[in-house]
C-alpha cells in the first residue's frame, strides 16, 4: 500500500508540475459538448433528449484523449523498466497509476459535466444519477484504458492506437451510464443500471491491473 | 564460493539469436565484465540477469534457486542500471530519487537519499530541477539510484557512459566499495574501468553462426539436438 | 501438445490434411449452395429472400468463432510460449474479419427487403458491427510494431482482453436494444427451424470453417518462410552475390555477418 501511494503521490506531482493536463481535458469535454447543438439545432428539447448521451460519450473522448500518456513518457525515459524491476508487484504501480489518471481526468469531468447539462437543458432531476454514475463510470474508463495504453507502448501512431483498441471496449460503459441518467429523467429506477456498472467496475479492478502490467512486461521486455 | 550462476543460456532478441549456452559463476567481491562486438548481447544477457527478458533456454540462479521462482526477492536484492537515466526533467534530483527509496520501503529517505548523492558528489544539486543537470549529472543521479538500499547484486548496463575522467574513477571506487562488502559486480563498458581484476566474459564465443541456425527452421532452435558448431568454451565461460 | 509446436510437424500435418480439407470444403459448400438455394422452400413471408440466411447466419457463426480462436491461440501463446499460436492468431484474424464483414453486408442486404432500410440497429447486427471493430483494433495493434514478435504478443494480450469484453458488450447491447426499440422488429431466425432449412445451414457452416482452416494452413505456411526470407536476409548471405541486388545492407548484421562465408 505504502508503494501503491508513493507511485500516486510521485505521479500526481509530475501531473502537477507538468501542467495543463487537467485543464485540457475538461476544455476539450467542454467543447466537444458545445459542438453538438450546432451539430443538431439549439432546440431545447432535442437537446434535453440527447444531453447525458452527448456528455457521455464526450466524457469517453476526454478520458480516452490523455491515456496515452499513463505510460508513454515513463517508457521512453526508462523508469518503467526500473518501475518493473522493483521489488513492488507491477500490478500495484499499474493501479497507482490508474488512480493519478483519474484524479487527473475522471474527476475533473464529473465536476463539469453537471455544468454541461445546464447548458443542454438537461432537468434537474437527472443530475444526482448523472454525478454517481460518473462516479461508478469513469474509474471503469481508467482501468480499461490503462491496458489499452500498456498495449501500444513502442507502437507506432501509438494515440490513434489506443482510441481504436479502447473505444469498442467503453461501450458497455456508454450503454449503462447514458441509460441509467435517461431512467432517471424518465422516473424510472436506476438501481439496476447502477449495479451493473458497478460490476463492470468490480470486473475491470479485478482484472485490468494484470492484463496491464503483463502488457507492461512485455514492453520492457 | 559462488552464489550467482547461469547455465545454458540462449537468448532471442525478436527474430535473431542473440548467443547460446552461455553460462557465468560469480561470488561475493566478484566483478564481470562483459565483452563483444556490437550486438553480441552484452546488454540483452543484463536484462536476462535482471529478470526483464525471460531466455529462451536455460537458467540462472541465485544460492542454488532458480531466479524465475522468486522473482520478487530477485529484484529485492538487485539494483540495475540500463542506458537510460529516467530522470524525471520537472522533478528535483531528491524527488526523483524519493520514489526508489519508498518503493524498496527505506525508513530513513532522507539520509538514504542524502548518503547516496554524497558518495557520487552532487548533494549540491539535490534541489536542482531534472531539465537543468547536464548529461554527466543525469547519469550520476541514476547510479546513486543504484545505492539507495541494500543490495547484493549490480547489474550496470554502460556505466560509464556520459560521465567524465573524474566520475569514472569515482565511479570505480564505488564499484571496489560494493565489492568490499560482498557485492557482486557484472557491467559492460567500453572505456576501461579501474577494476581490480575482473573476470572477462566474452560473448562472442557464444555467437550462434546464422548459417547453422538456418539449418534448422527459425523457430526450433534447441540447442541440445541443434547443430553442432557452437563449441563449449573453457570452464565455465568464464576465464580470469 | 509441443510436438506441434515444431514448424516442420505443423507444415507436414497441413500437407497431409490439405486435400482433404479441400475436398470436404469443395463439397459441403457445393451442395449446401445447391440444397440452399433450389431444394430449400421459400419462406412464405420473405420469398426468395429468406436464402440470404444460409450466407448471413454461418458467417455470424464464424465470425464469433474465429475471435474465440484467436483468443485461444492467444492463451496458448502466453501460458506456454507456443511459437506457432501467435502465428495462427496472426493469421486468423484476417479471416475472420471478413466473416464478420460478410455477416454485415448480408445482413444489409437481408434488411432492405424485410424492413425496408439498409440499417437496422438490430440487438444482433450492432454487435457483430462492434466485434468487427474488435478484430479492426487487433490487426491495426499487430502491425503497428518494428518487431513483428512484439506485435504478436500484444495481440494476444488484446484478444484475451476483449474476448473476456464479448459477452459484456453483447449483454449490454441486448439490453440497449430492448430498451430503445420494441421487440416488434422480425427476428432473423424463427423460433425452430425446419430441417430442409437447416440441412444447408449446416453444410454451409462446414464449408465455411473448413475453408477457414484452409486459409490458416496458407497462412501460417507463408508467414513461416517470410521469416526464413528476413533470418536470410539478416544473415547478409544476399550480398555474396553481386553487390547490387538486396537492401540487405541497410539490416544490422550484428556479429552474424560473415558467419558462414
Amino acid at each position: 500500500m505504502n508503494a501503491f501511494m508513493a507511485i500516486l503521490r510521485r505521479d500526481m506531482r509530475l501531473a502537477l508540475r507538468q501542467g495543463a493536463d487537467s485543464v485540457m481535458v475538461v476544455a476539450f469535454f467542454i467543447v466537444t459538448t458545445t459542438l453538438f447543438p450546432f451539430g443538431v439545432g439549439p432546440e431545447a428539447n432535442i437537446l434535453a433528449r440527447i444531453a447525458s448521451g452527448v456528455i457521455w460519450v464526450s466524457a469517453l473522448l476526454a478520458a480516452m484523449l490523455s491515456l496515452e500518456r499513463v505510460f508513454q513518457t515513463d517508457y521512453e525515459d526508462g523508469t518503467l523498466e526500473l518501475l518493473t524491476l522493483s521489488p513492488v508487484p507491477l500490478e500495484l504501480v499499474v493501479l497507482g497509476k490508474v488512480a493519478t489518471h483519474w484524479l487527473t481526468t475522471g474527476l475533473p469531468l464529473i465536476v463539469a459535466a453537471p455544468l454541461m447539462a445546464v447548458m443542454l437543458n438537461m432537468s434537474t432531476d437527472g443530475f444526482g444519477v448523472l454525478i454517481v454514475a460518473m462516479l461508478i463510470g469513469t474509474p471503469t474508463l481508467s482501468l480499461i484504458g490503462a491496458i489499452g495504453a500498456a498495449l501500444i507502448l513502442g507502437a507506432r501512431r501509438g494515440g490513434v492506437l489506443v482510441s481504436l483498441l479502447v473505444l469498442p471496449l467503453y461501450i458497455p460503459v456508454l450503454i449503462f451510464g447514458a441509460g441509467a441518467v435517461e431512467a432517471a429523467l424518465l422516473g424510472m429506477p436506476v438501481q439496476a443500471h447502477l449495479q451493473i456498472m458497478g460490476a463492470i467496475l468490480l470486473l475491470s479492478l479485478a482484472l485490468a491491473p494484470f492484463a496491464a502490467a503483463h502488457a507492461v512486461r512485455q514492453a520492457v521486455e | 564460493m559462488t552464489v550467482f550462476t547461469g547455465s545454458d543460456l540462449t537468448c532471442r532478441r525478436g527474430e535473431r539469436m542473440v548467443f547460446a549456452r552461455l553460462a557465468f559463476t560469480a561470488g561475493p567481491g566478484d566483478a564481470i565484465m562483459l565483452r563483444g562486438r556490437n550486438g553480441a548481447g552484452k546488454s540483452s544477457l543484463l536484462r536476462v540477469m535482471a529478470g526483464l527478458l525471460a531466455p529462451l533456454h536455460g537458467q540462472i540462479f541465485w544460492q542454488g534457486e532458480d531466479i524465475a521462482d522468486d522473482m520478487a526477492a530477485h529484484r529485492a536484492r538487485l539494483q540495475y542500471l540500463g542506458h537510460q537515466d529516467a530522470v524525471k526533467p520537472v522533478l528535483t534530483v531528491w524527488d526523483n530519487l524519493r520514489l526508489w527509496a519508498e518503493l524498496r520501503g527505506i525508513r530513513d529517505v532522507d539520509s538514504e537519499i542524502d548518503r547516496a548523492l554524497d558518495a557520487l558528489g552532487i548533494l549540491h544539486l539535490a534541489n536542482t530541477t531534472g531539465r537543468f543537470l547536464s548529461s554527466g549529472q543525469k547519469r550520476r543521479t541514476a547510479l546513486a539510484r543504484i545505492l539507495i538500499g541494500p543490495a547484493q547484486l549490480w547489474l550496470l548496463d554502460e556505466p560509464t557512459v556520459g560521465l567524465d575522467r573524474e566520475s569514472s574513477a569515482g565511479l570505480a571506487g564505488l564499484i571496489e566499495k560494493f565489492r568490499g562488502d560482498g557485492g557482486t559486480v557484472i557491467y559492460s563498458t567500453h572505456i576501461d574501468l579501474d577494476i581490480t581484476g575482473p573476470k572477462l566474459l566474452d560473448l562472442d564465443e557464444f555467437a550462434i553462426p546464422m548459417m547453422e541456425w538456418l539449418a534448422g527452421a527459425p523457430d526450433d532452435v534447441v540447442p541440445e539436438e541443434g547443430p553442432q558448431a557452437i563449441e563449449t568454451p573453457d570452464k565455465e565461460g568464464v576465464s580470469a | 501438445m509441443h510436438r506441434f509446436a515444431k514448424p516442420s510437424v505443423f507444415l507436414k500435418l497441413a500437407d497431409t490434411l490439405m486435400p482433404w480439407m479441400i475436398a470436404i470444403t469443395v463439397i459441403t459448400g457445393g451442395t449446401g449452395l445447391y440444397l440452399g438455394l433450389f431444394w430449400s422452400p421459400a419462406d412464405y413471408q420473405q420469398g426468395d429472400t429468406v436464402r440470404i440466411m444460409y450466407i448471413h447466419v454461418p458467417t455470424a457463426w464464424m465470425g464469433l468463432f474465429c475471435y474465440v480462436g484467436m483468443a485461444i491461440c492467444g492463451a496458448m501463446s502466453l501460458i506456454w510460449k507456443h511459437p506457432l499460436a501467435d502465428i495462427a492468431a496472426r493469421a486468423t484474424a484476417p479471416v475472420g474479419a471478413m466473416f464478420t464483414a460478410l455477416c454485415l453486408i448480408t445482413g444489409s442486404l437481408w434488411g432492405e427487403p424485410m424492413w425496408g432500410t439498409w440499417w437496422v440497429w438490430d440487438a444482433r447486427l450492432t454487435s457483430m458491427l462492434i466485434l468487427l471493430f474488435l478484430y479492426l483494433g487487433y490487426m491495426a495493434l499487430v502491425n503497428a510494431f518494428d518487431d513483428p514478435e512484439r506485435g504478436s504478443k500484444a495481440g494476444s494480450a488484446l484478444a484475451l482482453v476483449g474476448v473476456v469484453n464479448v459477452p459484456i458488450v453483447k449483454f449490454s447491447v441486448d439490453w440497449w436494444n430492448t430498451l430503445h426499440q420494441p421487440a416488434s422488429v422480425a427476428r432473423m431466425d424463427g423460433p425452430s427451424i425446419d430441417p430442409s432449412m437447416l440441412w444447408p445451414l449446416m453444410l454451409m457452416a462446414v464449408a465455411f470453417t473448413g475453408y477457414y482452416f484452409i486459409i490458416l494452413a496458407i497462412r501460417v505456411r507463408s508467414e513461416l518462410n517470410e521469416r526464413r526470407i528476413r533470418a536470410l536476409q539478416l544473415s547478409g548471405l544476399f550480398e555474396q552475390g553481386d553487390g547490387t541486388t538486396s537492401g540487405s545492407a541497410l539490416y544490422d548484421q550484428g556479429h552474424n555477418a560473415g558467419a558462414g562465408k
